[in-house]
């Protein structure tokens, strides 16, 4: 009895561990926008709705698969810098409280859009990656699941590699540094917002299939930024390496916490037990894990 | 105020000449709170759309009922309570209205107060405050075929059924997975009822809203091992139960779902995790019944179909809106039995709403044989013992796998009567009588 | 009084910033009541105020003392419920005295989710008060007492009796609405005039400035939690008994808090009359929308792609506000009044 509570204790530990890397594929997106230009993006969730069902309506009107998402990326590089000039560049310099109200704004506006043009049908996704489960040692593991974190890695790999290797990734660090030296030294601003919303919205895509390949692609798709904030909180707005490690922590949390805390209070208690998680843990640390530590102006 | 109102008045009469040449004809208008945008839009567009098809045909083959044509008008809500109680405010002063009929909890709750002073007909099919039932305290409002208690029962039954008759429930094991809201936790207590008199173990699990993660909950229900999981859900929560089932490798063909986890837009999101899975209907889907074969003749190839994609006739929720005008238009022609062939207060459809007694002779000649089964609404009981099937989903269509089932109405009614009775009692409100029933104002 | 005419660009006119909200209350208490029809009423009005008293609690805290929070819709649940089980618990409780308890309930649980603030700045604040609006949702689902074990969680409003007087008809919702929005109205702007006002926009300022020259800055923000949580919570006790008569928790959801949030931004942050403009304009906007849309094109397109491109123009028109008009409505109405009185000077 005792080894099977501690199997059934190790498994939900890593369906949790598994459920965290999907949310930390979405806060990543949040991450790469906040780091360079201040915004929390509540948009991200928008865009993650649009690409998913761009993609989906894509190939069922007949479009092949890569050719839908070389397309859908296509459509979501036009975002990216239709947004940098008609909403972030008019605010430039404005304070962090606007710049969120206006990703709420854009939210509205990208949703409409979406379902204005590809209906307010319900798809179904289906990647080709089986969902049966494995068996190892008595313990259940989802394949889906494991491709998903695999496909998560090999993405952060390829951003950091982009972020590390180009001229424009360095310019991305060098703003993201500070913006206002970057702009001294002649670094120009618009070009790169416009390619880190680009990068938002190639993360919106993959966690877009991802999660809409879990869920359905519908409505709902938007509401996954509710898991990724907790996230942000925890492992700090402004740092990759946090989005990862908070979004294992929440995920490996919130289930443990409903399996062995939740029958004591009835249940249910994932929708709040991460931010509650995060907001005992900034208590603490109030920059998260990861965070840049703010500096007091005097 | 005044540009307003005109707006608003120009608005409706735009409408309604769309449903009809607006002379002084008699009219029997339908007022819509529908949602065909936000999350439940799937829903609102099949339903609305099989009630506006079926109010449609009506029209056309029959020149309305007894000649008294039927127009409606649309309000969209997205399923928000208070867009609801504007639409509501909005139309309730066009003429002639016959019933209302939002599809949706939360703004049916929102009315209860309102449509009773302004004395029109409320309808929830399927769903609704359960114990809107009791007409004696409730006289406007009718949860028609099915109020949640019942569903309850069905579900049980059905499972008893399936294990060779209710005796056979004892020592096995069910879980009733439920979404985290008044509407999911609405049925507990019932649960926990059939549970002792029928001797099965029950556990039941919440999933918090909106339900797009549930690896914790069949993780646990896969630890307690039940020959049966009831999936009580609500839109993205559907298709996640039915994907991580598989994920945690819980067979589909053991899991029921209710009136709500019901439809196609529950299992296509699914894909192949959703083969086998059976859920409660009390409409049958599908396109072969006459009434269904009537509309497509007869609206849509006349290119007045109100549903996009043709693909949907006969779906779940377009079903459910051609029953749901099925038994409006007939509650219709009752009244005007009694009150002759003309525009009818909305206390007279209440009247026919309270004698709609369509019995399976009378439901085939309406064309909706194996449809629906039948309706025995009273004035004392607005739910009108409807009739539930099971239908299992083989990948591609729903097909139905179980007799007409009834649900324990007799089991239920006293726990009804006591819920009901307390809310006239924090109301101040006095029990109707028969001799209240049969009068109808003008 | 030099420094409050400076912070304060609303008391720079005394007469006009007496003399116009003096005629728009005359108006409500007279006009309207004579000649509004009940959908005015119901439909427009009443959300109307039960949004706009939201709207002036979360200024307070947001536009005066600039600490943002997600939080609003959750208690204004907390409001709406109070108020309902001391009124069916407490038997003999005036309702006036219901609606006061329920704020002072509000107050204390807001005051609680304020404390992170004594700690966090900016977007971690504001995502830690997204844990109030997720926790009271649940709290007030999970527990059946709260709704009075109502099988299925939904209460519905009481009677609204004050010293033997109905208010349950619309005119009369309509009038105790009102009157209860006047009061904490009044309240508020006495407050933000006084040095509490000036303290909390030292906080927004500069938070370690306020402290160097001694502005009580714990108190300050817990102060400003407590207050805007009291004003929010008997906005939602009014939305729940004077506008729709039915609450279930799922009715004050995160789109609720936007709603609010959107309010002040465009109406005006920092402006008590910002609170209402902007309530009017999000009420009034989408409605005037709906009804053009349904007029023009309802027979070219349904009632579907309207609500959809309704909703790209509000988002659109968001945007535009906030760039063309960083200041809000209440800002922009300023600026035409100074022009009209220099043309006519």
């Amino acid at each position: 009895m005792e080894v099977y509570d501690l199997l059934f204790f190790v498994e939900v530990l890593i369906g949790g561990l598994l459920s965290g890397v999907m949310y930390s594929l979405v806060a990543i997106g949040f991450v790469l926008i906040y780091k360079t230009s201040g915004v929390l993006n509540f948009a991200q969730g928008a865009m993650l709705l649009f690409a998913a069902l761009t993609f989906v309506s894509l190939v069922e009107r007949g479009l092949a698969v890569p050719l839908a998402i070389g397309l859908t990326l296509l459509i979501m590089v036009a975002l990216g810098f239709a947004i940098e000039r008609s909403v972030l560049r008019p605010l430039v310099n404005r304070s962090p409280m606007t710049l969120f109200m206006a990703t709420l704004g854009l939210s509205y506006i990208i949703e409409g859009a979406a379902q204005l043009v590809w209906g307010t049908q319900v798809h179904g996704l289906d990647l080709g990656i089986s969902d049966v489960p494995f068996e190892i040692a008595g313990i259940f593991i989802s394949t889906f699941d494991l491709a998903a974190a695999g496909i998560a890695a090999a993405m952060v790999a390829g951003l950091s590699a982009f972020f590390y290797w180009t001229r424009i990734g360095l310019a991305f660090r060098a703003v993201a540094d500070d913006q206002f030296a970057a702009l001294a030294v002649g670094l120009r601003l618009s070009r790169i917002w416009g390619s880190v919303w680009t990068a938002a919205g190639f993360v919106a895509l993959v966690a877009g299939l991802l999660w809409g390949a879990r869920l359905g692609v519908q409505f709902s798709l938007s509401l996954v930024v509710l898991k990724a904030l907790p996230v942000l909180v925890l492992g700090g707005f402004d740092s990759i390496l946090g989005a990862i490690v908070g979004g294992l922590i929440v995920g490996a949390g919130e289930k443990l916490a409903e399996v062995y805390l939740g029958p004591f209070v009835g249940g249910g208690i994932e929708g709040w037990f991460a931010y509650v998680l995060a907001l005992g843990f900034l208590l603490l640390r109030p920059a998260g894990l990861f965070g840049t530590k703010l500096v007091e102006r005097v | 105020m005044t540009l307003f109102s005109r707006i608003a008045g120009v608005a409706v009469a735009a409408t309604l000449t769309l449903g009809t040449a607006a002379v002084q004809a008699d009219e029997q208008h339908f007022p819509m709170q529908s949602y065909r945008v936000g999350p439940y839009a799937a829903g609102g567009t099949g339903f609305f759309g099989g009630f506006i098809d079926y109010l449609n045909l009506i029209n056309t083959r029959d020149g309305g009922v007894n000649g008294v044509k039927l127009t409606w008008s649309e309000g969209e809500t997205q399923y928000e309570v208070e867009k609801g109680v504007e639409v509501y405010e909005r139309l309730k002063g066009n003429p002639g209205i016959a019933a209302w009929n939002p599809l949706s909890v939360g703004i049916a709750y929102a009315m209860i107060d309102r449509i009773t002073q302004d004395k029109a007909p409320l309808i929830t099919i399927n769903h609704g405050r359960t114990d809107t039932t009791d007409g004696r305290v409730f006289p406007y409002v009718f949860p028609l075929l099915l109020n949640p208690y019942s569903e309850t029962s069905g579900i049980v039954n059905y499972v008893a059924a399936k294990e060779g008759g209710l005796d056979k429930l004892k020592g096995k094991k069910i879980v009733v997975l439920y979404h985290g809201s008044p509407y999911g936790k609405e049925t507990i207590p019932i649960y926990q009822l059939l549970a002792e008199k029928y001797g099965f173990t029950l556990s039941q699990i919440e999933v918090p809203h909106p339900g797009n993660e549930q690896q914790a909950q069949w993780l646990q229900i896969r630890r307690e091992r039940p020959d049966y999981v009831v999936l009580r859900g609500w839109g993205v929560m559907n298709p996640v139960a039915l994907k991580t089932a598989q994920k945690t490798g819980f067979p589909a063909s053991k899991i029921i779902g209710n009136v709500w986890s019901n439809s196609e837009e529950d299992v296509i999101p699914a894909a192949d995790a959703a083969v086998g899975y059976t859920a409660i209907t009390t409409q049958a889907s599908g396109a072969k019944y006459p009434v269904v074969q009537e509309i497509v003749k007869t609206v849509y190839d006349a290119g007045k179909g109100n549903l996009d994609d043709k693909k949907r006739i006969g779906s779940v929720y377009h079903n459910l809106g051609i029953v749901n005008g099925i038994l409006n238009v007939e509650a219709v022609r009752i009244a005007q039995k009694k009150f002759g062939n003309r525009t009818l207060t909305g206390d007279e459809v209440r009247w026919g709403f309270e004698h709609l007694q369509l019995d399976p002779a009378r439901v085939e000649a309406l064309g909706a044989k194996d449809l629906f089964h039948s309706i025995n609404v009273t004035w004392k009981n607005h739910e009108g013992d409807g009739y539930v099937t099971f239908q299992q989903w083989d990948g591609a269509k729903w097909n139905v796998v179980s007799d007409w089932i009834a649900p324990d109405w007799a089991l239920l009614r006293p726990i009804i009567e006591k819920s009901s009775e307390a809310y006239a009692a924090e109301k101040g409100l006095q029990l109707r009588t028969g001799e209240d029933a049969q009068a109808a104002s003008n | 009084m030099a420094a409050q005419t400076i912070s304060l660009p609303d008391s720079r006119f005394p007469l006009r910033t007496l003399l116009w909200p003096a005629l728009a209350l005359a108006a409500a208490y007279i006009l309207v009541p004579a000649f509004a029809t009940t959908y005015l009423l119901e439909a427009i009005l009443l959300p109307f105020l039960a949004l706009s008293l939201a709207a002036v609690g979360l200024n307070l805290l947001t536009g005066y003392c600039g600490q943002l929070s997600l939080g609003s819709a959750a208690f204004m649940a907390v409001g709406a419920y109070a108020a309902y089980n001391l009124n069916l618990r407490i038997s003999g409780l005036p309702l006036p005295l219901s609606l006061v308890l329920a704020g002072v309930t509000t107050a204390a649980v807001g005051t609680v989710f304020g404390l992170p603030s004594l700690r966090l700045r900016g977007f971690y604040l504001a995502v830690s008060t997204l844990a109030a609006q997720f926790f009271v949702q649940w709290v007030l689902t999970k527990f059946g007492w709260f709704s009075n074990n109502n099988p299925s969680g939904v209460i519905s409003a009481p009677r609204l009796i004050v010293a033997g007087f109905s208010f349950d008809s619309a005119t009369g919702r309509y009038l105790f609405s009102l009157t209860t929005v006047t009061l904490l109205t009044l309240f508020v702007w006495r407050l933000v005039e006084g040095s509490a006002g000036r303290n909390m926009i030292a906080v927004r300022d500069n938070e370690t400035a306020a402290r160097v020259i001694g502005v009580p800055v714990l108190r300050t923000k817990l102060l400003a939690f407590a207050v805007s949580s009291f004003i929010i919570g008997v906005a939602g006790a009014l939305w729940a008994f004077t506008y729709l008569r039915t609450v279930e928790p799922a009715g004050f959801n995160l789109d609720r808090s936007f709603q609010i949030l959107f309010i002040i931004i465009i109406g005006g942050l920092a402006t008590v009359r910002g609170a209402f403009i902007g309530a009017a304009f999000i009420v009034v906007f989408p409605l005037v929308l709906a009804r053009t849309g349904a007029f023009l094109f309802g027979g070219v397109f349904d009632s579907g792609v309207l609500d959809m491109s309704q909703r790209i123009i509000l988002g659109v028109l968001i945007i535009l506000f906030l760039i063309l008009e960083p200041k809000g409505l209440s800002e922009l109405i300023n600026r035409l009044a100074t022009r009209s009185n220099r043309q006519r000077a």
